[in-house]
């Protein structure tokens, strides 16, 4: 089964572990990671099940399975191809297209501003995985035509509602962090929401689209 | 006996916060585990005064606060040696000792050991944030209002005093974990270690690493000799506590409560929970070593461990 030679499961120390469904950015590879997510999720023996682009961390207790049970139980699950959860809900996010980073970003992809935002905000992402701090989600693809490298030096504060681009992924600064991406807007939207469970506007597999304001 | 004001801050040491065993569950959110990096410690030190092992204490890290009791209360001082004293006076560490209204709790300066953690009778009351009263500064949350301690603070207990007849009770030093200035770090063999240049994976396992002093309760940067390593970025994944992780510099970084959930540089290797508490005692300048384990014997090792600790329940 060409399914089951592709997936890798190794630990992540010794009450986790890594299940890795491929190695791309793929909305087909993040939905399955999702699937395999949600439905370890329900396992008593499974404390947390964290998907990434094409992965699932499994936090478990190894008072309840051992390490070779559980990877036993993933492969067999994986094949099985659990069905894919509920479609991610479509967030619509207002931008004020004015970051300091705009006018160089264009310069630097032989594009006008004008371009950049009209790109920018043509495409619905998706969320692939939430992580780096409380509430970012990495969105993407973003279009061929806008990918850039990180910044050679990254900014050591970076106010929180930045809306950001770096390769193929964009996103919105949830808190002051330090930050390697491109700033090319803002938005009054909070991705970190303190008072709600959980704390992030975006959830793996949401949808985005922005709109210029 | 009344719940309320049990100790107040006369100094607030170099950085103390209130901690317990992390925030369950919210890694999907991009919420780190937080909690105590000595997971070990906190629990002696709650289970010594009988709280349940995940109340909130205080994590002492490089020295100590001064504490006057209001009231008179239990406490017991485990993990980093600091010297804790009692109106003066040596204060024996991993046992519970009884404070009467006006004691004064002090730490005269460190002798080994990074974090100390302090535990009351009732368990200490905090802001709870997602499950946990443990404080995480990037988003200002747990503990006491999501910061460190400072003068003039007073901490109250979360629930009822125990009886001073709990007083005496310790955990012997062989209980402890082995705590070392140079530790070797029992390490499970990670997900991308297959990526590292064989002569790297022999660097990893046998050259001793320094912590630098970037580190923190996110985690700690080490020095040595580089790591080379084959693909320089995966696409992000979920992470745990212990993980090493190896970016393109080749001078890993090992994660501790407060990581990024998740990340794109390759993990070659996982700090076992049996070792997590050495690593969490090191501080910037002192030296550890990996050692690889399965993940079955570090699971045994935990096990023995727990065992200590749940002697303490009886």
């Amino acid at each position: 089964m060409p399914a089951r030679r592709s997936v890798r499961i190794a630990p992540l120390g010794d009450a986790a572990l890594l299940v890795e469904l491929g190695q791309r950015v793929d909305t087909a590879l993040n939905t399955r990671a999702l699937a395999v997510a949600a439905a370890l999720g329900r396992r008593r023996d499974v404390r947390e099940a964290v998907p990434g682009y094409a992965s699932v961390a499994v936090h478990y207790d190894p008072e309840q399975v051992t390490y070779r049970g559980l990877a036993a139980a993933i492969h067999k699950l994986v094949d099985a191809k659990p069905s894919p959860g509920p479609r991610g809900r479509l967030h619509r996010i207002p931008v004020t297209y004015d970051g300091p980073d705009l006018m160089a970003t264009a310069s630097q992809l032989g594009l006008s501003v004008h371009e950049v935002v009209r790109l920018h905000s043509e495409p619905t992402y998706r969320c692939f995985a939430i992580g780096f701090a409380p509430g970012w989600a990495y969105l993407g693809p973003l279009p061929e035509a806008l990918r850039l490298p990180r910044r050679r030096v990254p900014r050591t504060h970076v106010p929180p509602g930045s809306v950001a681009m770096a390769e193929l992924l964009t996103g919105v600064y949830p808190l002051p962090t330090p930050g390697g991406w491109h700033l090319i807007g803002r938005t009054p939207v909070q991705m970190f929401l303190p008072q709600s469970d959980p704390p992030s506007l975006l959830r793996t597999g949401d949808r985005v689209k922005f709109f210029a304001t | 006996m009344e719940l309320g004001p049990v100790l107040r801050v006369e100094e607030p040491g170099m950085f103390t916060t209130i901690q317990d065993l992390g925030r369950p569950g919210r890694r999907s959110a991009g919420v780190p585990p937080g909690g105590a990096l000595d997971r070990f410690a906190l629990s002696a030190a709650n289970l010594l005064v009988g709280n349940t092992e995940g109340a909130a204490c205080l994590e002492c890290a490089l020295s100590g606060p001064t504490l006057l009791a209001l009231r008179s209360c239990l406490i017991a001082v485990t993990g980093a040696e600091f010297g804790a004293t009692l109106n003066g006076q040596d204060l024996p560490s991993w046992t519970s000792v009884f404070l009467s209204e006006g004691d004064r709790l002090a730490f005269a300066g460190r002798r080994w050991g990074g974090r100390a953690y302090l535990a009351v009778g009732g368990g200490l009351a905090a802001d709870r944030w997602l499950g946990s009263a443990s404080t995480y500064l990037l988003v200002g949350r747990g503990g006491v209002h999501g910061r460190a301690l400072k003068a003039r603070d007073v901490l109250a207990a979360a629930g009822p005093a125990l009886h001073p007849s709990v007083a005496g009770r310790d955990l012997s030093e062989q209980l402890r974990p082995p705590y070392s200035a140079d530790p070797e770090l029992a390490a499970i063999e990670g997900p991308h270690l297959r990526l590292l240049a064989p002569a790297s994976r022999r660097v990893l396992f046998r050259q001793p690493w320094t912590v630098s002093r970037d580190s923190d309760r996110m985690g700690y940067r080490l020095e040595g000799a580089p790591l080379t390593i084959k693909s320089t970025e995966l696409v992000s994944f979920g992470l745990a506590m212990g993980c090493l992780q190896v970016p393109p510099s080749g001078q890993p970084i090992l994660l501790m409560a407060d990581h990024q959930t998740a990340g794109g540089y390759p993990v070659v290797a996982c700090v076992a929970r049996c070792d997590l508490p050495l690593a969490a005692q090191l501080l910037p300048g002192e030296h550890l070593h990996f050692r690889l384990e399965t993940v079955e014997a570090a699971q045994a090792t935990w096990r023995r461990m727990r065992a200590g600790l749940d002697g303490l329940k009886r």
